[in-house]
């Protein structure tokens, strides 16, 4: 290897396309120490549900060759890890599943198309909550992921295994999913970057669903620059996904200059009430107030529904995954129990076998709020007080340019701390599933420390202003450098 | 039938639209494909695929809402109905619930009594069709053709207005005589592109409440659908009369016993969860998309009836026969306006001669052995009295066979008509002298036995000799001894 170019899994993606550029290193030598970099971290993180070892490294020597020929793709040669619920052709795609334990996928996600169409290289599959259902990753089938920050800790979820890569310094970027903040929350449990796009931004072709008016793909990084390099890649419209929207993509990284000076910042209350851990509290409105001393101005803003929020979700991507997840039914692809004595039994024991207890729930309640008699009360209502959520956000759109707030209630928590209680589980997508209901941007950006362990700064803002929050997150990291501090046992 | 019971029948026709691919896939939905050849990553309900919305069956169902004047909604919306069946891919159809692309249609049939009857159209939603379960040459188990799945169909919903079985076939037919005429469906009810379920219930006359109603699943002939709704219909009044009650349930018509027998009922019906397809975005039409529709539909059955008996002073029966299908009129026009026989000729040959030859090789118009354009030329023939209207239709047997155009059949034949008189005389003096007891006979006043000569001397003639000519010179020749 030559020279300063060892412990390239510290590098960021954007100074790690620089080195490959600049002929620093090879993206073989890259590809070889990320994989290094797994295979040593793997019993302690459980990260990954798949290492697509061999697969890589042909992609990197390609890469290696392409580049030698001229070729100067935006991400050629660099890493890159998917949540196993990105359909990736010819390898296993698992979702954290049993019932799809043994699925090869047979094509490759848009998603995945574009980036692999970028020059990037496949590392592997990250673990995550069954199905993206948890917000702990405890529901993998494949066991839990662990905090690389304590390791009696959760990383949080779903996107865990991609928050905990990251954030262990095994690679530079990862993709995620966020239904209901399954990449900001693990984001700021682990220290990370965690972006989710508008909905609509990146399509939805390939990844397998959950709740399909509310799942986006996004990035987790440990810097906002590099998930505005990688969204650029993601970004744009799919007519395989009736829901993207057909919206310019602006040049993300050229975005990322604008001054944080001027800009009017929304305050929730409610995102200050009791339920926020007093150590978030404080890290959370430090970081406000480095914004403000840069030239922001904060705006208390009112979003009265609010409250309604993690109910609201708890009936709609229930309602959504009890339909999503028919498809799963042993007929076809997947797990399928063994000697079905009818269809009802092959049905019944392919499902009970094949989904854990967490999904189970999910698809009973769904299956619950859609029922004759039952659906006026449940998903209707919930629809309408999407609606109004919906409002109160573009309400406040019009006197801020961004909401700011704690993305979490607390620090990472233990493993087994919250699973026999599922509402105070769900509680810890508070701050975040607004921003899924009314399908807009957010971004979780490392603020600090409570207690030796990482707090996530939330920045939402109105449809499509991805460059907004981008920007605003990337100039607080050139204010501070809690980024940059990294778990000590993965330095 | 009963007469102290009313019948009441609604209808729920499935109209496969005859789009090249599937209705949210790019997936071919020609027919009789290998099984599971043609059925993408989509169809199969793959993790992670999406429906992506077929543009031409929209078109497809806004022609038909126009042909029926229904409204066409500016804004409709996709739902899931959910239920687990091995044929059903993604454990959920994908149909239109609440908000329908088409709405308050309506059409007129005739009824028993050739009056005027209006029946109303409910709604006609598109969805996507499921796939197949094969249980043959799968021993214990159970085979899936998934070709099928997500073909388009539009499902056009009657008002409960028929009031017969007659009444329900003749509604039928018109359906698929509009569809047909559209371009929208083929019409195959083998193929099973155009079948329909059933919805029958009978009450005392006079009673306005309607009766509990049975559903007839999955009737796939013109003929079969009379004969179970006729069956249901007696079933039901010999239960209601035995003092029992009927079941709200849904049967199915078992074509060998010619009965139906319950299949499921209603109360262990699944609750199929509807909801809007959060993966579709709702169907938004505006003015214009609808206009530009509308100035493509063809002329439809109705007016060109209406049309074939003003212009061409057709019998209105005759003009209903040739409009049945949008093909057999055109066929018949394009015969009308390139011969010189009379209209009312021309119609009685395709409705005939025709008629009886597709029929007796069971084919479409489209495929007849005869062009239009040469039956015109046969009917040419009879006009300018080359040939006799008999000997036509042996010219119009060898030309099915493929010996060629009329005139080529009628000179390799020799089939001329013999219309120089002299020659007619002749013949005619020759039967007159061959049978003088006859002749006795018929001048002593038995006037019958002139068919008896006019056939001796076409027989004689080989058929050729004109038969208004024989006629003529027999009559004068008869009655000038």
């Amino acid at each position: 290897m030559v020279q300063g170019t060892d412990a390239l899994y510290t590098w960021s993606l954007t100074d790690l396309a620089r080195g490959l550029k600049d002929g620093e290193f090879s993206s073989r030598e890259l590809t070889e120490s990320l994989l290094r970099r797994i295979d040593d971290h793997q019993q302690r993180l459980n990260a990954f549900i798949t290492v697509t070892a061999d697969a890589a490294l042909q992609r990197a020597d390609a890469a290696d060759k392409a580049r030698a020929n001229g070729d100067e793709s935006l991400l050629n040669g660099l890493p890159i890890v998917y949540k196993d619920l990105f359909c990736t052709k010819g390898v296993l795609t698992t979702c954290g599943s049993r019932i799809l334990a043994n699925f090869v996928s047979p094509y490759d996600a848009t998603v995945v198309e574009r980036i692999s169409a970028a020059g990037a290289v496949m590392l592997g599959k990250t673990n995550m909550d069954e199905f993206a259902m948890g917000s702990s990753n405890e529901t993998s089938y494949y066991g839990p992921v662990t905090n690389p920050w304590n390791k009696k800790l959760s990383p949080g979820g779903s996107s865990g295994g991609s928050a905990a890569a990251v954030a262990a310094r095994i690679v530079p970027a990862a993709t995620g999913t966020d239904t209901g903040g399954s990449i900001r929350q693990p984001a700021a449990l682990t220290g990370t970057v965690g972006l989710k796009p508008t909905y609509g931004r990146v399509s939805r072709f390939g990844m397998v669903a959950f709740a399909s008016s509310l799942d986006q793909a996004g990035v987790i990084t440990r810097s906002a620059e590099d998930a505005a390099l990688l969204l650029g890649v993601m970004a744009g419209y799919d007519k395989r996904d009736s829901t993207s929207v057909d919206h310019p993509v602006p040049d993300y990284v050229a975005g990322l200059s604008k001054p944080v000076k001027g800009l009017k910042i929304g305050i929730v209350r409610q995102h200050f009430d009791e339920g926020l851990a007093a150590g978030c509290e404080e890290r959370v409105k430090a970081a406000l107030a480095v914004l403000k001393e840069e030239g922001a101005t904060l705006i208390e803003v009112d979003l009265p529904n609010i409250d309604l929020s993690v109910p609201t979700y708890y009936v709609v991507a229930p309602a959504e995954c009890s339909s999503n997840l028919s498809r799963f039914d042993g007929v076809r692809f997947g797990h399928r129990a063994d000697n079905p004595e009818n269809l009802l039994d092959l049905y019944c024991r392919t499902r009970s076998e094949g989904f854990g207890a967490e999904v189970q729930r999910r698809i009973m309640t769904g299956t619950y709020v859609l029922s004759a008699g039952y659906y006026d009360a449940y998903y209707l209502k919930a629809q309408k007080v999407r609606q109004l959520i919906s409002q109160d956000f573009k309400k406040a759109f019009e006197n801020v340019d961004v909401i700011a707030g704690p993305t979490a209630p607390t620090t990472a928590f233990a493993i087994g701390e919250k699973t026999d209680d599922p509402i105070t589980m769900y509680l810890n997508d508070i701050y975040t599933i607004g921003a899924n209901l009314a399908g807009l941007p957010g971004i979780s950006v490392p603020c600090g420390f409570a207690d030796g362990l990482p707090v996530g700064l939330q920045l939402v803002g109105p449809h499509f202003a991805e460059e907004t929050i981008l920007a605003c997150a990337h100039q607080y990291q050139q204010l501070t450098d809690w980024h940059a501090q990294g778990p000590e046992e993965f330095s | 039938m009963n007469d102290n019971w009313e019948v009441v029948i609604g209808l729920e026709i499935h109209t496969q639209l005859a789009t090249k691919s599937k209705i949210f896939s790019g997936a071919s939905t020609a027919y009789g494909a290998e099984a599971n050849t043609q059925a993408c990553l989509i169809d199969l309900g793959y993790p992670g695929v999406l429906p992506v919305l077929n543009g031409e069956v929209v078109r497809m169902a806004v022609k038909f809402g126009l042909a029926v004047g229904a409204t066409v909604a500016k804004r409709s919306v996709f739902a899931r109905k959910n239920y687990f069946y091995p044929d059903l891919p993604k454990g959920y159809q994908i149909s239109q619930y609440e908000l329908p692309i088409v709405e308050n249609g309506e059409l007129t049939i005739r009824d028993e009594d050739g009056r005027e009857k209006r029946i109303g159209i409910t709604r006609a939603h598109l969805e996507e069709d499921a796939g197949k379960s094969v249980h043959e040459g799968f021993g214990q188990a159970t085979g899936i053709d998934l070709n099928r799945a997500g073909t388009p169909l539009l499902e056009i919903v009657s008002e409960p207005d028929l009031r017969s079985a007659k009444q329900a076939i003749t509604y039928m037919r018109k359906i698929h005589s509009i569809v047909r005429y559209l371009g929208i469906c083929d019409g195959n009810m083998q193929e099973g592109s155009f079948r329909c379920d059933a919805n029958v219930s009978v009450r005392p006359r006079g009673q306005e409440k309607l009766g509990t109603r049975t559903e007839i699943k999955n009737l796939n002939s013109f003929r079969f659908i009379e004969k179970a709704i006729n069956f249901e219909i007696e079933r039901q009044i010999e239960v209601l009369e035995g003092g029992g009650d009927v079941v709200l349930e849904t049967r199915l018509y078992d074509s060998d016993k010619d009965e139906t027998r319950a299949m499921r009922s209603k109360e262990e019906a699944n609750d199929y969860r509807y909801f809007p397809d959060p993966d579709l975005l709702p169907v938004e039409l505006d003015e214009d998309f609808i206009e530009y529709v509308r100035k493509s539909l063809p002329e439809l059955p109705d007016a060109k009836l209406g049309r074939f008996v003003e212009q061409y002073k057709l019998k209105p029966a005759d003009a209903e026969i040739l409009t049945l299908s949008r093909a057999l009129a055109d066929y018949f026009e394009e015969v009308a306006e390139n011969t010189e026989a009379a209209v009312q000729v021309a119609a009685n040959w395709v409705i005939g001669e025709l008629a009886a030859a597709l029929n007796s090789e069971g084919i479409e118009i489209s495929d007849s052995k005869i062009e239009a354009a040469a039956l015109a030329g046969l009917l040419n023939r009879i006009a300018d009295n080359t040939i006799s209207g008999k000997i036509a239709k042996e010219i119009f047997d060898a030309m099915w066979s493929g010996e060629g155009g009329a005139d080529d059949i009628i000179e390799a034949k020799g089939l001329k008509q013999i219309t120089d008189a002299s020659a007619i005389e002749k013949i005619v003096d020759a039967v007159i002298e061959a049978n003088p007891g006859q002749v006795a006979e018929y001048r002593g006043g038995k006037d019958k036995l002139l068919g008896f000569f006019v056939g001796r001397v076409m027989q004689e003639s080989g058929g050729k000799a004109n038969p208004g000519q024989v006629n003529e010179i027999l009559k004068k020749k008869l009655s000038d001894g």
